[in-house]
């Protein structure tokens, strides 16, 4: 009994408000900041998340990411049910939501096995050919994705009495996958693996002499990373209520990757502030400033954020809260200064 | 860490509703285009439509007056529907005009039916089945589709040109296959082949089209060639260079201005052309030069003559307007009394005539070009036939043409 309470009392209590806000945010917001911002910022923040567990902790930056959470969105429509009359095999939604998440993590594995013997700008590259040829495959082949039209009327389950696109169901269920995987990314961060894999980052060359097995611990990342993309996909699919090519194309690869850039790598809460910020500006830009020229500001945002904290929007949290500190401890005892920065850097 | 977040959704949410509260007099019309990527260009012209037909009716419509919130979309239907959202959930929008391309217009009029209380007119998307299969009660389209647009021309170089054969050139999606469906379908009817192996898709924004050009037939009569902007002067470039000389015929985006004002040995052989759609900008009508003298006059940054997306986006703008006008601005109904307005709407617009069937898509007029040189040198689209009245189902009846089935690349089979 007294493991978890003590476990649970290590969690600052900025978490619990965070915890307690997103809990309640749908009570007071509209339909539209539930479902468009709030959900949409929830899937996007999760793809992110895959990418950062991948770079941040591995080292690895995928562009593929999207494509992988694309294989779990066109599942749906080729083994499930669809509108336009291609294959849509029925298979029932118990089955059909794990089934998807489980070829994602499967071709994701299949994307590590193939790019993880290459290093930094390779690896890129590698990923980002898989990504657009899976983008251009699934343009021009009707028989199996159906083409530049793509999949449409995918529905969303309805069970226990509700209809899970209703916005405060679809957000509580995009909710609750989020903050499982973000939990279990910052659990598994701090276990043997996130440990071993953190450590492969860092030196490769020496883990492998050290006994361990480089390649597979990589391999393993991706099929974790392909587990939280793959569910984001799922999400994604019953979001939009249809996919198509236009889903999963280059360009929306480029934006899983700002919106991880643009948060911070470095923690797992920075895909989320990074697709926050990437949603709020993707809506509302266009209100700001004269509608030919918005996506300028998104850029200039982004440009400034990564331009003043190359840690993104959690570097520029983690500076405040430094300086804040500083000067609170410049009153007090100055002596401790340096100790507080330094706990400050080792949890990042 | 936590206060960031919750910082900026609060002050967004409470913008927001500040607005909301603002504005609650007056009608808000949204407008959605593509103005950003390859087409933004288009959806800029699309918006001067819009903006052409508010200026006429002074923004107002039935004594309220009408403020305009635009929207874009990167082209792709997931864009489109999140811009559509927004401003029908979020801004609160009674009237959508719009989206631009194809595979937009059919997931609006997916979303649409979410919104029955939204009234939704297209604006230049030309998919077939956006009105033609389950269509949805609150989307209406003022403007005609791409098979449509086709209308004459099939007919036109069976019995005038007298090709029996042709090969097919098209970009691979789903516009380019209306458009092939619409004219090989008349074509074919009257007796013409167009062998399946004699039928050419790349992908959009294709450069190297020497492949294609080695494995055109040489039995055929004529090449009818389904690309646009880029692709077409790419495509026509490296045939002329090829040694090809096989007479062209066009889709309806193929022989556009980016065409005819190139240089060199392609303008000459572009000559005689002929092709089809739903304007032409040498149309001595009034009505159509009067249209043409207030863009110019509106947008003398904008293009020489408006574009079909202009036309396209300012009829559909205007239908809702004259409905607005004629309901006396009451949308109170969630505007069920102005759909039923514009249902049985029937008006003059630049080029004719426009009224619907019961799937709420127009049935209007359709001009046959063919390029030839002016009087000063350029070529120009020469208007041959005005075909009026062109419905969605060509002529024959609803259930009869649904037996023809959906379009793709080998629809119509015309072996």
């Amino acid at each position: 009994m007294t493991t978890p309470r003590s476990y649970l009392g290590q969690i600052q209590p900025g978490w619990w408000v965070l915890a307690a806000f997103l809990l309640v945010y749908p009570w007071f917001a509209t339909n539209f900041f539930t479902y468009q911002i709030g959900g949409y910022t929830l899937i996007l923040g999760m793809i992110a998340l895959s990418l950062m567990v991948l770079a941040g902790y591995g080292g690895m930056v995928s562009l593929a990411q999207i494509t992988v959470a694309g294989v779990a969105a066109y599942t749906l429509p080729i083994f499930g049910e669809n509108s336009v009359g291609v294959l849509g095999l029925g298979w029932p939604e118990w089955v059909l939501y794990p089934f998807a998440i489980l070829i994602a993590a499967v071709f994701s594995t299949l994307v590590g096995l193939i790019s993880v013997r290459t290093e930094g700008i390779y690896t890129i590259m590698i990923t980002l050919a898989i990504a657009v040829s899976f983008f251009f495959f699934a343009r021009q082949n009707y028989a199996l994705f159906n083409g530049f039209q793509g999949f449409s009327g995918v529905d969303a389950p309805s069970f226990w009495g509700i209809y899970w696109r209703d916005p405060m169901p679809f957000y509580y269920l995009c909710l609750a996958c989020a903050a499982f995987f973000f939990c279990a990314t910052v659990y598994g961060a701090r276990s043997t693996f996130g440990l071993t894999l953190q450590a492969i980052r860092d030196n490769p060359r020496r883990m492998g002499a050290l006994g361990y097995n480089v390649t597979a611990h990589r391999v393993y990342a991706f099929f974790l990373a392909g587990l939280i993309a793959g569910t984001a996909g799922v999400l994604l699919v019953l979001f939009n209520g249809r996919v198509s090519p236009g889903t999963i194309g280059v360009d929306i690869a480029i934006d899983i990757l700002v919106i991880a850039v643009v948060g911070g790598l470095r923690h797992p809460i920075g895909p989320f502030l990074g697709a926050l910020a990437f949603v709020l500006l993707e809506n509302f830009a266009i209100d700001l400033i004269d509608r030919e020229r918005f996506n300028t500001v998104i850029g200039m945002a982004f440009l400034l954020v990564v331009f003043f904290s190359p840690d993104g929007l959690i570097g520029l949290w983690q500076k405040a809260a430094a300086k804040m500190r500083r000067r609170d401890n410049h009153g007090a005892k100055p002596t401790v200064k340096s100790t507080g920065e330094e706990t400050q850097a080792d949890l990042a | 860490m936590f206060v960031k977040p919750k910082m900026l959704a609060t002050s967004v949410l409470a913008l927001s509703l500040a607005t909301t509260t603002a504005w609650a007099e007056d009608i808000k019309m949204g407008a959605i285009a593509v103005l950003e990527g390859a087409f933004a260009v288009l959806g800029e012209d699309s918006m001067r439509g819009v903006e052409m037909a508010l200026e006429e009716f002074g923004y107002s419509a039935g004594g309220k007056s009408i403020e305009l919130i635009k929207q874009s979309s990167d082209a792709s239907p997931d864009s489109a529907v999140r811009g559509a959202r927004k401003l029908v959930e979020q801004d609160g929008v009674q009237i959508l005009v719009g989206p631009l391309s194809g595979s937009e217009g059919i997931a609006i009029k997916d979303y649409s039916k979410t919104q029955p209380d939204v009234t939704f007119v297209n604006g230049s998307s030309g998919a077939q089945d956006t009105t033609l299969r389950e269509p949805s009660e609150n989307f209406f389209r003022f403007n005609t589709e791409g098979a449509q647009w086709m209308a004459g021309l099939g007919e036109y170089v069976y019995n005038e040109k007298g090709y029996r054969s042709l090969a097919v050139v098209s970009e691979d999606y789903s516009f380019p296959y209306t458009q092939v469906f619409g004219f090989l379908e008349p074509f074919c009817r009257l007796g013409g082949s167009a062998p399946q192996d004699a039928r050419f898709y790349v992908p959009i924004g294709n450069k190297d089209y020497s492949s294609v050009i080695a494995a055109l037939p040489d039995e055929v009569d004529a090449i009818y060639v389904a690309l646009g902007g880029a692709d077409a002067v790419n495509f026509l470039t490296q045939y002329e260079q090829a040694g090809g000389d096989l007479p062209l015929i066009g889709g309806s985006i193929t022989v556009d201005q980016t065409v005819l004002g190139s240089k060199g040995r392609t303008r000459e052989f572009v000559i005689g052309t002929p092709s089809a759609g739903p304007i032409s900008d040498t149309w001595d009508d009034p009505r159509w030069q009067a249209f043409v003298a207030t863009y110019k006059e509106m947008f003398p940054d904008g293009f020489p003559s408006p574009s079909l997306f202009a036309h396209a986006y300012y009829i559909n703008t205007k239908a809702a307007l004259l409905a607005l006008d004629e309901v006396g601005g009451d949308v109170s109904d969630g505007g069920a009394k102005m759909r039923e307005v514009l249902a049985a709407l029937e008006f003059e617009t630049p080029t004719g005539m426009v009224k619907l069937d019961e799937r709420r898509q127009a049935i209007g007029s359709i001009f046959l070009t063919e390029v030839v040189e002016g009087p000063d040198g350029n070529l120009l689209n020469k208007t041959i036939k005005v075909t009026e009245n062109v419905n969605q189902t060509l002529g024959v009846p609803y259930e009869k043409f649904l037996e023809y089935g959906a379009v793709s690349r080998e629809n119509p089979a015309c072996e």
